[in-house]
């Protein structure tokens, strides 16, 4: 398990490598002045101008910009957007809306995900079942924006059960539309994956062994069944939150939630180049991590797996 | 304990009268609903299982073997049910029982033995769990959980128990986890026990071993068995009573030894005649057979014994002479050119490295100092168990694989140094069979495509002169020409074996490569495609190595004989000197777990 | 590794003759009636019934399906309209007079107009080609990078598989959107939006995913038995990954394509949602809904009817890749 958990992590090295250095080649490196592309193209003071160049390295060769980025990446020496803020702390302040935002629609799609998953996956075939496949079909066929919209409108505006924006300090019950938002198309995914997952179980051999033991149809439902049938979907899950994280540019957006994904909206339209190039770097980390983190819980669900 | 199980036990006590039948199957008719409308899997089927006694259920893939016994036990597939006829366990029509009496039965009447020990046991729990909850479910864990676990498994014959049952599925080898599903099935000390296919994923010295201990344990406890088996031999040897299926009914049934010896049905006597295990000497070819036949009337040779196999081959050799001066002597087949040695394998060796953690890598010697020859016109038979290298040596020998050290060599000419041009005109001449009739064929490719790639790879003839000789291959493998348009997933295992059959051919071979060639298919589509090659091997003067993991195969097929173990020759010589007259003790194991070879006689 | 771990430790038993069991019992011997249970001949070939090859067969089993009989029409009347819109729509989507501005619907402009006074019908229709073009040549374009890359890694693997993962690794790191976001807020692409640049950004980080699925088909049947047999017929080893590996590894390559289209259209919509995608003088669907968004409050039609010809268009090509699912599914290929 100590290996397996070390390999995991030596492989995960050159992936944060590689993309923290690909996020950095587009933002610094394309075709086109990257100072007058962190202006937007607006002119802008000399002094700006010549502190920005200093900031970025942007004198120095293309490896010793890209090592001092990622120095700067992991002491939180972020530098500072155009009004003067320190990114790092403007990050600090949104960071932990989004996290609440991406948790709390990481436990949406998770509890109702599995449970529709699971009921339909018992009753492969019958009106429950066709019912849920249809619906998932719609929400992942309707873009989040919409969705957000629709919702916002019809929850928020005219039935008035919630705040159709969420205010500065962002707490947790106005975060609850947002968070459903977010979490519908995965939660459209992780019911398709459990009920595909159940239904292939099912029909395993040593569930039908499990069966001839004598054991009650609930006990092999719930020890054979569904302790098999969930690995996939943890592991679904687990990756998930990272890209929740990234997903939530849109719906904080449309909800106006002062996160990371707003902050990076703006920044993009501002041409706030050194916050992007933070925000995308900070959810690479988060990405990778996520994702060690789901080959552990992998190898600590599935027994098989710590010996490969 | 409620009241329900009280009612069992007093029930069980009272009919615990050796007289009255524990299972009995009457006029059974089983249903499946399929797409294509409800088929009769089983019909009239009817059988009786006496307390203690075991009952072998035999029959070919889709007889209806398995769906009998399962719908004893409630655990037909979803789509399947019980369209007529009556179960009757211990007295008690449960037909149509209830879910709650049938989860009652299960596990302490009626105890279950899978067939793939590698699929039947979840993998995501500790075997002593899976233990635990059976006797749990069945009311028997008692406060001694753990130590009963143990000693349910140690009387499976698992070495360690204690320490095994705190095992993984995946940390056990096949024979040990099927001695694992052995224990849960009769954890709850069942009186019946339904054992499909118990040991037929399972190398045949394992499976003696583990059928031996399953007859004593099944003898001590008094439990009843219903085993199902495609292998007739085997079933002859472990049940009092053989009930044979054929198409879902029961065709015979009765004293097993009777049965095998006198069998009435025609399908009976056709399985009789081609179980592997029971056959006693090499195939004859028609042509063989004639010529037997006339040198006996001749009175050349005085035809006493049918075993007398050294006579037979003396005449088949003589046949061989005869014909060849016939047709003028095929260049291969003259009867100079046999017993020429045409494949000459000396001091193959073969190392994988396999990776270990942290990029350590560990050699595994998987073939270890292999020779052999093989002689022109002959069958060369290549035994051993898995894990014995035997594969290994065939890939080899194709040359899709370069040995580590030692050389093969073709005609006189080393293969393993082959290249280019030289390697692709030894293509031509060297072609393989493989195991599995559902892999062998590309799915995607008609048959017509199948068997014309090689030639089309080596460039022969225009399109029309390779569709004649396609037809004539088809021809040549006893299919249809309309099977030209066809597709692999339209043919059965034995049809698609032939197929692959006529597509090695293509090229005018001199050696054939079977790997495992009719180990997939059932006991008559099997006798019928070794029929097959040994009709191909007269008429062509084909060379065949012949990889394979059953001894009685080989009785059927071979000339020659190595067996090998954990990549080693263990003993090499005609067939005949190997079945005779075993020299290692390996052989002698090999040979002592073929079921039902001492019965016919 | 668990052969080594655990030996079978079973004592060896003297060999004895296994004579078989004898009954003390009286067993009956039955045997059944031959016309009840006529014998066949062994292994018959069937020869009725044309042939059928796998697509033939998928094609049967599709024909029967409502889902796809119901996304096929209307992919079939998404791509007719984006090809000939003028057969749906008379009115001239680009003339927007003022005076209609936010107008309701009245004969011959059924939804009425947006805030710039543009007839919604007509775009909607006229917006049709964009969105389908992104999807469609993204859908080529990660098909060709991904396939090829999933193919030769998954084929040859050894380090061009390790190189060709990490590589797929580090592009998965960042979500389609995200990175797709990130480079069209770039100079070079953002000074020069059109169709052709969101379909690069969208292809170089969609390509991963493709590549991983072919990788998996592939390494699945690199080592069948027909492959192993082709070879030994002196097929090379390339030849083989072409007519052989490639071929049977088509089916879930074709239903994640399927399905990627849709969630590329999705993309594209959503760019263009973020003023990041195609440009305002390209109609499109993300477009129109983004400049829907201000007012959506008081006219929320005018974002809806986008939304839902976008929403008819993703579904039926999901749709399309479920029932392909279901048809190609190889479990239910073998008998």
């Amino acid at each position: 398990m100590v290996m397996f958990t070390l390999r995991r992590f030596l492989q995960l090295i050159p992936v944060f490598f590689g993309a923290t250095l690909l996020v950095y080649f587009l933002v610094f490196a394309t075709p086109g002045d990257p100072i007058a592309a962190l202006s937007g193209g607006k002119p802008m003071a000399p002094a700006v101008e010549a502190a920005l160049r200093a900031q970025y390295n942007l004198d120095q060769p293309f490896w010793i910009q890209y090592g001092l980025y990622l120095k700067n990446l992991v002491t939180m020496n972020l530098g500072q957007t155009f009004s003067g803020q320190e990114v790092a702390a403007v990050i600090a302040r949104a960071y932990p809306v989004t996290a609440r935002l991406a948790i709390m629609a990481l436990v949406f799609e998770a509890f109702f995900g599995v449970l529709f998953g699971v009921i339909a996956g018992l009753r492969k075939g019958k009106l429950f079942d066709s019912t849920v496949l249809v619906a998932s079909l719609l929400v992942i066929a309707v873009p989040t924006f919409v969705l957000g919209f629709v919702l916002q409108l019809v929850v928020g505006v005219q039935l008035g059960w919630a705040k159709p924006t969420v205010s500065g300090s962002a707490p947790w019950n106005e975060l609850i539309l947002p968070a459903v938002v977010l979490g519908l198309v995965s939660l459209a995914y992780v019911i398709r994956l459990t009920r595909a997952s159940i239904s292939e179980n099912m029909n395993a051999d040593y569930v039908r062994t499990a069966t001839a033991k004598g054991l009650s149809r609930r006990r092999v439902v719930v020890v054979h069944i569904l302790r098999n049938s969930l690995i996939p979907v943890v592991t679904f899950l687990g990756a998930d939150l990272g890209s929740l994280m990234g997903g939530a540019i849109v719906t904080e957006g449309i909800f106006n939630v002062p996160g990371i994904g707003n902050l990076l909206y703006k920044a993009i339209l501002k041409g706030e180049s050194a916050t992007v190039v933070a925000v995308v770097g900070i959810l690479v980390i988060v990405f990778v991590v996520a994702n060690l983190v789901v080959d552990l819980l992998y190898a600590v669900l599935d027994p098989r797996i710590r010996y490969v | 304990m409620s009241l329900n199980e009280r009612n069992t036990s007093m029930n069980a006590a009272a009919s615990r009268d050796a007289d009255a039948p524990l299972l009995e199957i009457k006029n059974l008719a089983i249903t499946f609903d399929t797409q294509g409308g409800p088929v009769n899997a089983v019909r009239n089927a009817h059988l009786t299982v006496m307390p203690g006694e075991t009952v072998a259920i035999v029959g070919e893939s889709g007889s209806g073997k398995s769906t009998t016994a399962l719908a004893a036990i409630g655990l037909l597939p979803s789509n399947g049910r019980v369209s007529g006829g009556q179960i009757i366990f211990d007295g008690e029509d449960i037909t149509h029982a209830s879910e709650k009496r049938i989860i009652e039965l299960r596990g302490n009447s009626i105890g279950m033995v899978p067939q793939d020990p590698m699929s039947n046991l979840n993998p995501v729990w500790k075997i002593g769990f899976q233990v635990k909850e059976t006797l749990k479910a069945n009311g028997l864990a008692g406060s001694n959980a753990n130590e009963r676990v143990a000693e349910v498994l140690s009387e499976a014959g698992l070495p360690d128990a204690a320490v095994r049952a705190k095992q993984f599925p995946h940390e056990f080898s096949g024979g040990m986890r099927q001695r694992a599903l052995i224990a849960i099935g009769l954890a709850c000390r069942p009186r019946l026990l339904i054992a499909d296919e118990p040991t037929s994923a399972l190398d045949v010295t394992v499976q003696g071993q583990i059928l031996d201990h399953l007859d004593r344990m099944t003898t001590e406890l008094n439990t009843a068995v219903l085993l199902i088996t495609h292998d007739l031999g085997l079933a002859a040897e472990r049940a009092e009573k053989l009930v044979v299926m054929y198409k879902g009914q029961v065709v015979e049934s009765g004293p097993a030894l009777e049965i095998l010896r006198n069998p009435q049905h025609p399908y009976t006597q056709r399985l009789v005649n081609s179980a592997p295990s029971l056959a006693s000497k090499r195939l004859q070819s028609g042509k063989a057979k004639e010529a037997l036949a006339a040198a006996a009337a001749a009175g050349t040779v005085e035809v006493t014994d049918q075993a007398d196999v050294l006579k037979v081959e003396k005449v088949e050799q003589a046949a061989h002479a005869e014909k060849a001066a016939h047709t003028g002597g095929i260049k291969s087949h003259t009867p100079a050119g046999r017993g020429d040695t045409i494949l000459e394998i000396k001091n193959l060796t073969k190392v994988f490295k396999l990776r270990g953690a942290l990029g350590k890598s560990t050699d595994f010697k998987a073939v270890d100092d292999v020779s052999i020859n093989v002689k022109r016109g002959t069958t060369m038979a290549i035994v051993g168990e898995s894990g014995s290298g035997k594969s290994t040596v065939a890939q080899m020998a194709l040359s899709l694989l370069a040995p580590t050290e030692g050389s093969i060599s073709f005609d006189g000419v080393d293969v393993t140094s082959l290249k280019g041009k030289a390697l692709f005109n030894f293509r031509r001449r060297v072609q393989p069979i493989f195991q599995d009739p559902y892999g062998s064929l590309d799915p995607m490719f008609n048959i017509y495509r199948t068997i014309e790639e090689p030639l089309k790879i080596h460039k022969i003839g225009d399109a029309k002169s390779r569709e004649k000789k396609v037809r004539e291959l088809l021809d040549q493998v006893s299919m249809p020409a309309s099977t030209m348009q066809r597709f692999p997933n339209e043919l059965s295992g034995g049809q698609r074996q032939r197929i692959a059959i006529a597509r090695a051919l293509a090229l005018n071979p001199d050696v054939i490569i079977c790997d495992e060639a009719v180990s997939a298919l059932d006991v008559l589509v099997q006798a019928q495609v070794l029929n097959l090659l040994n009709e191909l091997q007269e008429e062509l003067g084909l060379t065949y190595l012949f990889i394979t993991h059953d001894l009685a195969v080989v009785r059927q097929i071979a000339d020659d004989v190595s067996v090998m173990q954990k990549g080693r020759l263990v003993e090499q010589a005609t067939t005949d000197e190997v079945f005779n007259n075993p020299q290692q003790r390996y052989t002698q194991d090999l040979l002592s777990a073929i079921p039902g070879a001492s019965l016919l006689v | 590794m668990s052969e080594k771990l655990t030996p079978e430790n079973e004592p060896r038993i003297p060999v004895t003759p296994r004579l078989g069991k004898k009954s003390t019992r009286v067993i009956e011997h039955f045997v059944a009636p031959l016309e009840e249970t006529p014998l066949a001949a062994v292994d018959s070939v069937s020869e009725g019934g044309a042939p059928l090859s796998l697509w033939a067969e998928a094609w049967r089993n599709l024909r029967k399906q409502p889902l796809f009989i119901i996304s096929a029409l209307l992919i079939l009347l998404v791509i007719v309209v984006a090809i000939a819109p003028q057969w749906f729509s008379s009115v001239d989507p680009t003339s927007c007079p003022l005076a209609d501005s936010a107008e309701g619907p009245r004969a011959g402009h059924p939804l009425g107009f947006n805030l710039q006074g543009c007839d919604v019908y007509a775009r909607m229709i006229h917006g049709t080609r964009a969105s389908l073009m992104v999807g469609i040549f993204t859908t080529i374009g990660v098909l060709i990078i991904g396939g090829t890359m999933g193919a030769l890694a998954g084929y040859y693997g050894g380090w061009l598989d390790a190189i060709l993962a990490r590589l797929g690794d580090i592009f998965f790191a960042l979500p389609l959107i995200l990175g797709a976001i990130v480079m069209m807020q770039l100079p070079a692409f953002r000074d020069n939006r059109s169709i052709w640049t969101v379909v690069l950004v969208l292809v170089i980080f969609g390509w991963p995913q493709i590549a991983r699925i072919t990788r998996g088909a592939v390494i699945e049947n690199r080592n069948a038995d027909y492959v192993t047999a082709s070879k030994a017929l002196g097929l090379s080893r390339f030849s083989a990954l072409v007519k052989h590996v490639i071929p049977n590894s088509l089916a879930p390559i074709i239903v994640v394509a399927s399905i990627s289209l849709g969630t590329f259209i999705v993309a594209e919509a959503t760019l263009s949602f973020l003023g990041l995608g195609l440009p305002p003088s390209i109609m499109s669907w993300g477009n129109d809904i983004s400049s829907a968004q201000p007012q959506v409050r008081n006219n929320p039609s005018v974002l809806l009817w986008p939304a839902v010809a976008l929403s008819i268009a993703v579904l039926s090509f999901i749709m399309l890749g479920d029932a392909l699912r279901d048809a190609l599914d190889p479990k239910a290929r073998k008998r």
